[in-house]
């Protein structure tokens, strides 16, 4: 089939899952990750999916499941969101050292407490040093696109790192769109079964794996690990073109730009409220107002020199974090700085953190941001949060 | 099917070139257990001393496929391979857990039960020494009431542990699995009788084996074996099996060889009184009277 259907970012991403054909899926239900490992379930339990489909106690389980699954080879694939990806945190590093492929999609959610169940960034941040590739998706089509994209970057031998596929709790989980769904063929042709690996357990050459490197090997071990993750930023660029070929829908690799070429004030965002940046850029240019924005589609690896070149031409950048490190600022806004420091970019750059616990993000927030950055000559002020309710 | 002892065991070596402490217990549970499962045993061991001592790069001890898990993470990864080696259309894979007494029964146990409860093929084998033994012998859920562990030391105040040793056979038999059982590296005949018992078996297993630790203890490494059987003899541990939903007994002891030489011979037992001794022979008598006793002998 080739399709269309009206899907919420959960069900576009189970259907980008059944499309790749995992062998292995562990598990355990997380709001608002759950329509996504219910329709993988039910596509099991239809036939639609062969799979050996573990039903675990926890996520800390979900994930040792996925790693022991992809250590001799199966394609694997699992979800989580929020307090359940701090839960099999722990983990995380075990699939990255041992270089193994599993894609796993993060609802992200808020992390407690306050305790709350909807969308922003929280999560992400505390593992964004475990290894996997993180990428972000907009809306549910580059859900679904960006699972099978996933699992061709994951896999390819020369990167062989897990990746993390994040969707915006409810805002993306739980909206419906229409979605194209590729045929099984066209996939398969782009994403082919997955060959042996050289460094997985198997019959003819046993191995350990998840081994121990003391003092006189450990450091190695890591410089090569990050030294092998780095070169994921330009094969994603390649899989995503190579992608449009076959599908018709390219989102440019690691970053977008979106009408950024003459921009003097740049936003910058991960996942869904990209979609409402693009339309305030739209409206704001039609009122002549000079803006862009930078979608990032990529946090590890860091695009530094993608990023440097977006950003060369313009006067001040705004960076939107849904999420915040207490006692400091902005992950993402972090990030950006020291890309934009590496690259010698001089220009103003400023932090806007909001949607936190899913507050929304308006029109007259994104009003505000740009104001800031117009005004950033009067502006001393580094952090501003968005849509507050009360004085602080 | 042939006996398993010493002169039909396999002379194939699995595990070797490791670096645990001479006498240890639990390196001779892994080494006799392979024997019997053979190479095409895929292996998962959680942080402990098992996976301390083996994986060392570039010195690999396991000639199997093996794996160190998350320290909670044993049986889950050990079912994940099975799943894994099964979707690539493996007949019949041989996945195999072996945890120590903490790693199953404190930080483990979620993750066992998890993975008994999905009911796949796999093999469990909790080698217990009854303490954290690998960060510097610590209380576990198994550690014995009385032992002096440097979590619970022989105080002026506190003599050793006060909790007793969780029940952990019977907490895996209640999730109703096909076959569970407790043995002792004192008696190998026996153990590696369950380690073939535990390969045939369709859906999941689990045994729990009894291994004495020379350097957590404090005896001399020579009389691992010997103390693994007198534990058997004094009766403060048992061999015993859950099969078809009932408990066996594999050995009852007509008169029980004295508990308290037994526990002199321990540095962890030294500073007991003699009330101590008495509750732990009131204890000993009150479990088999009030329970082993009632256990049919298997055949």
């Amino acid at each position: 089939m080739n399709s269309y259907a009206f899907l919420n970012g959960n069900e576009a991403a189970a259907w980008g899952v059944r499309l790749c054909r995992p062998q292995v899926v562990a598990a355990y239900p997380i709001t608002p990750q759950t329509k996504a490992v219910e329709k993988i379930a039910q596509f099991v339990q239809d036939g639609d999916l062969l799979c050996e489909y573990l039903h675990v106690e926890s996520e800390h389980s979900a994930m040792s499941c996925s790693i022991g699954a992809s250590s001799v080879g199966a394609r694997t694939f699992t979800a989580t969101s929020s307090q359940g990806l701090l839960y099999m945190a722990e983990c995380l590093p075990y699939a990255s050292g041992a270089r193994l492929p599993i894609v796993m999609m993060n609802a992200n959610r808020a992390i407690a407490t306050p305790w709350n169940i909807y969308g922003d960034q929280m999560d992400m941040p505390y593992v964004l040093n475990s290894g996997w590739i993180q990428l972000f998706a907009e809306n549910a089509q580059e859900a679904l696109d960006l699972i099978i994209q996933s699992f061709r970057l994951g896999e390819d031998e020369k990167i062989l790192a897990p990746v993390m596929v994040n969707l915006d709790g409810f805002v993306l989980t739980h909206t419906y769109e229409k979605v194209h769904i590729p045929s099984q063929e066209e996939v398969d042709a782009f994403l082919p079964a997955p060959k042996p690996r050289k460094h997985m357990m198997n019959d003819e050459s046993p191995m350990s794996m998840c081994i121990s490197a003391g003092n006189q090997h450990n450091l190695e071990f890591k410089i090569r690990q990050h030294r092998d993750l780095l070169p994921a930023e330009e094969l994603f660029e390649g899989i995503d073109k190579e992608y449009e070929k076959a599908f018709g829908r390219g989102y440019g690799g690691a970053l977008e730009g979106y009408r950024t070429e003459d921009a003097e004030h740049l936003l910058l965002a991960t996942g869904s409220v990209c979609g409402t940046l693009r339309h305030m850029v739209d409206l704001l240019r039609e009122e002549r107002h000079s803006v862009g924005l930078v979608k990032m589609r990529m946090l590890r690896p860091f695009p530094v020199k993608r990023l440097g070149a977006l950003c060369s031409g313009a006067k001040t950048l705004g960076v939107l974090d849904k999420n915040l490190s207490f006692g400091y600022e902005g992950t993402v806004f972090t990030n950006v700085n020291s890309a934009l420091h590496q690259e010698g970019i001089p220009l103003r750059s400023y932090n806007f953190i909001g949607g936190l616990g899913g507050r929304d993000i308006t029109r007259q927030d994104v009003r505000s941001m740009v104001r800031v950055l117009e005004e950033s000559d009067k502006t001393t002020e580094k952090i501003h949060y968005l849509n507050v309710r009360c004085a602080l | 099917m042939t006996k398993l002892n010493a002169r039909t065991l396999s002379k194939e070596e699995h595990f070797y070139g490791h670096k645990a402490c001479g006498g240890c217990g639990e390196s001779l549970a892994l080494r006799l257990a392979l024997k019997v499962l053979g190479k095409e045993a895929y292996l998962s061991l959680p942080a402990g001393c098992m996976a301390a001592v083996s994986f060392i790069y570039p010195n690999m001890a396991f000639r199997n496929n093996a794996m160190i898990t998350p320290f909670a993470a044993t049986a889950s990864v050990a079912t994940g391979i099975e799943a894994g080696l099964k979707a690539l259309g493996k007949k019949n894979p041989l996945s195999v857990g072996f945890a120590g007494d903490g790693g199953t029964a404190d930080i483990g146990i979620q993750a066992l039960s998890g993975a008994l409860d999905r009911n796949r093929k796999f093999i469990y084998i909790c080698t217990d020494n009854e303490a954290y033994m690998n960060t510097g012998i610590q209380r576990s859920g198994l550690t014995p009431f009385g032992a002096a562990t440097t979590t619970t030391p022989a105080g002026r105040a506190i003599r050793g542990n006060l909790g007793r040793k969780k029940n952990l056979f019977e907490i895996v038999a209640a999730h109703g699995i096909p076959y569970a059982a407790t043995a002792s590296i004192g008696y190998p005949e026996d153990f590696l009788a369950k380690v073939q018992k535990a390969k045939e078996t369709e859906g999941p297993s689990y045994i729990q084996v009894y291994c004495p630790c020379p350097t957590g203890w404090g005896y001399p490494p020579e009389i691992t074996v010997d103390l693994a059987k007198e534990a058997v003899d004094t009766g403060l541990w048992f061999l015993g099996e859950f099969e078809e939903g009932i408990f066996w007994l594999n050995r009852k002891p007509r008169a029980f060889a004295s508990l308290r030489e037994h526990l002199a011979r321990q540095g962890r037992f030294r500073h007991l009184q003699e009330e101590d001794l008495a509750a732990l022979e009131r204890e000993r008598d009150h479990i088999w009277e009030s329970k082993f006793n009632l256990w049919p002998l298997a055949k």
